[in-house]
């Protein structure tokens, strides 16, 4: 359709709302006379991003579904360690690409794994949404215990499977290492982890702006019931998102797993906590509020955990509640009926 | 009788529960394909439960509702949609956080929005084509009201279904809103039911009209002798028109 150019003549105020997109530069700023060394600081902000693009990775479908449907998955960490495991499973069999020095070659491994971590854990999705979800549509505390009952057999079914031992998921050779610059060390495959989150969340930002279906899913959480009375059905749209946060957060597992080269069965658990934090300080249903929230949340993780260990379990309980003390509903609350 | 005699949209002994509370209690209406019928009747009435069942929102416990020869008493909101009703309803069901552009062309389920209709849009709702990169949020409740018929109207349908359009308007907005359903009841092979508050808006538009109360419809005749007879509106409506001229 051609869109006609609006007539100069006065409009309603719109101000775009930047104050949540600087308080990651700020924090980063503040942080930096505090830890005193620049190169200290340089490796810690780096770390710190790239665990953050991870967890955004793992948070953003979590986000959508909740926005979408009003639906509570705690079986979300089911699917980070599904994915992390499928990786740990099939990279044996990828040895040849991924123990040689060759970075492309090293790179299509890591694809590889993606995409069939993100095939496996999507299908499951899948299935978890039609036999667990989909029975409790709109009962909220049976879905906390139904889909914390997932999240628990499925971490049972990995004990059961691989032992409760953690086991190794080495990196690929070309990722190991560090790039140096004068005094400043940056391991090789944390960029990676920023450039894979980047690509994610620009993916996100394209289809959720410039696509129909992207349309539909920023109604639909704004307003589900108004998107069925326009004639859509917001149940298979629900199921799809679901799948694709499914797939996002086996994908996650797998980058995550990587990160820590070593899985447990509980890690998808572990994260968990984290995750929801990211999500409440988004804004529910807000990806641009979870990218955000992702990055503050695991840059404070890593700049107290270096300033003040015995602070560090508790900086981003702290975090969210200043957050929330400034932003009831998250930093970019989404407007729902 | 005919198809084309026959009325667009029925509704016989309707009930609707809401969670323990019994809102239609067998509503019987009629709404004759073509021109505007109007809902009226006290708040509480059920008027707004006669719309949202009638979309599906909330299903009949008892009753049927028939929709240009269809029953679709159970068919899922979507289907109802897709089957030529448009749904306005009383909060508007703006998509705050989505431009004015994105609003409609949601609304466009068919593809591309006609440029002709949208043009005919903006002839009815110039503010629309003004603000039209806004989010819809920061839009005025008036402006929002547009929108939200303009949503509904950005393809033909066979009936449209209005909640409350002069809610919380001021006069001047109303006068607005009365010349565009005045446009839109001359487009042909429509029908619209509305439902409404405001006597004035309602005898100035409409030409059939249905009273309810207590969940149910207790009046149905032309605007036109609903109007003139203002012992019949104190005793449905409870109003007089010397307060409201």
């Amino acid at each position: 359709m051609t869109a006609p150019a609006a007539p100069a003549l006065s409009a309603p105020a719109q101000r775009r709302d930047i104050a949540p997109l600087l308080l990651v530069p700020l924090l980063a700023l503040a942080a930096l006379p505090l830890i005193g060394d620049v190169s200290t600081w340089v490796t810690l902000t780096v770390a710190g991003l790239a665990m953050g693009m991870i967890i955004f990775i793992i948070a953003s479908g979590l986000t959508l579904v909740f926005g979408l449907m009003d639906v509570l998955n705690f079986g979300h960490g089911a699917f980070i360690s599904v994915g992390a495991y499928t990786a740990a499973v099939l990279a044996p069999s990828l040895a040849g690409l991924m123990q040689t020095d060759s970075l492309a070659l090293n790179i299509v491994a890591l694809l590889a794994l993606i995409a069939l971590a993100m095939a496996v854990t999507g299908a499951i999705g899948f299935a978890f949404e039609r036999i667990i979800i989909m029975p409790v549509y709109g009962q909220h505390l049976k879905q906390i215990l139904v889909t914390v009952g997932g999240l628990i057999v499925a971490e049972q079914l990995i004990v059961a499977v691989f032992g409760p031992v953690q086991i190794a998921l080495p990196l690929p050779t070309a990722f190991r290492g560090a790039l140096v610059f004068g005094d400043i060390a940056i391991e090789r495959y944390r960029l990676i982890a920023v450039v894979v989150g980047l690509v994610i969340f620009a993916a996100m930002l394209l289809i959720l702006g410039r696509t129909r279906i992207g349309l539909l899913i920023r109604a639909g959480v704004e307003n589900a019931e108004m998107v069925e009375a326009l004639g859509y059905h917001i149940r298979r749209l629900f199921v799809g998102v679901f799948v694709a946060g499914s797939a996002l957060a086996g994908l996650g597992g797998v980058m995550w797993g990587f990160y820590r080269e070593a899985l447990t069965p509980s890690m998808g658990m572990d994260v968990m906590v984290l995750v929801f934090i990211v999500v409440v300080i988004g804004g529910l249903g807000s990806v641009g509020g979870c990218f955000i929230g992702a990055l503050l949340v695991a840059v404070t993780a890593n700049y107290t955990g270096f300033l003040a260990p015995k602070l560090a379990l508790g900086s981003n309980i702290l975090l969210m509640a200043l957050i929330l003390l400034w932003r009831a509903r998250g930093l970019y609350p989404v407007a729902k009926r | 009788m005919s198809s084309e005699s026959a009325p667009l949209l029925s509704l016989a002994g309707v009930n609707t529960h809401i969670g323990p509370y019994h809102i239609l209690q067998g509503v019987d209406l009629v709404v004759p394909r073509g021109g505007l019928t109007m809902l009226l009747g006290r708040n509480g009435a059920g008027k707004t439960t006669t719309l949202r069942t009638v979309m599906g929102l909330w299903h009949a416990s008892a009753g049927s509702v028939r929709f240009d020869g269809a029953d679709i008493t159970s068919w899922a909101t979507p289907d109802i949609a897709q089957a030529g009703i448009a749904y306005v309803p009383e909060n508007m069901g703006i998509f705050a956080d989505l431009t004015v552009r994105e609003n409609l062309l949601l609304a466009a389920r068919s593809g591309p929005i006609d440029e002709t209709r949208l043009r005919w849009i903006f002839s009815l709702f110039p503010a629309l084509e003004r603000f039209w990169s806004l989010a819809a949020g920061v839009l005025s409740g008036g402006q929002k009201q547009m929108l939200s018929i303009a949503r509904a109207i950005i393809e033909p349908r066979k009936l449209f279904l209005i909640d409350e359009p002069t809610k919380g308007l001021a006069p001047a907005i109303i006068g607005n809103m009365i010349e565009a359903f005045r446009e839109l009841k001359k487009t042909p092979d429509t029908t619209i039911l509305v439902v409404e508050q405001n006597f004035l808006f309602a005898k100035s538009l409409g030409d059939a009209v249905a009273v309810m109360d207590n969940g149910r419809v207790v009046h149905s005749g032309t605007m036109a002798a609903l109007a003139e007879d203002r012992g019949l509106q104190q005793r449905l409506l409870g109003l007089s028109l010397d307060q409201h001229q």
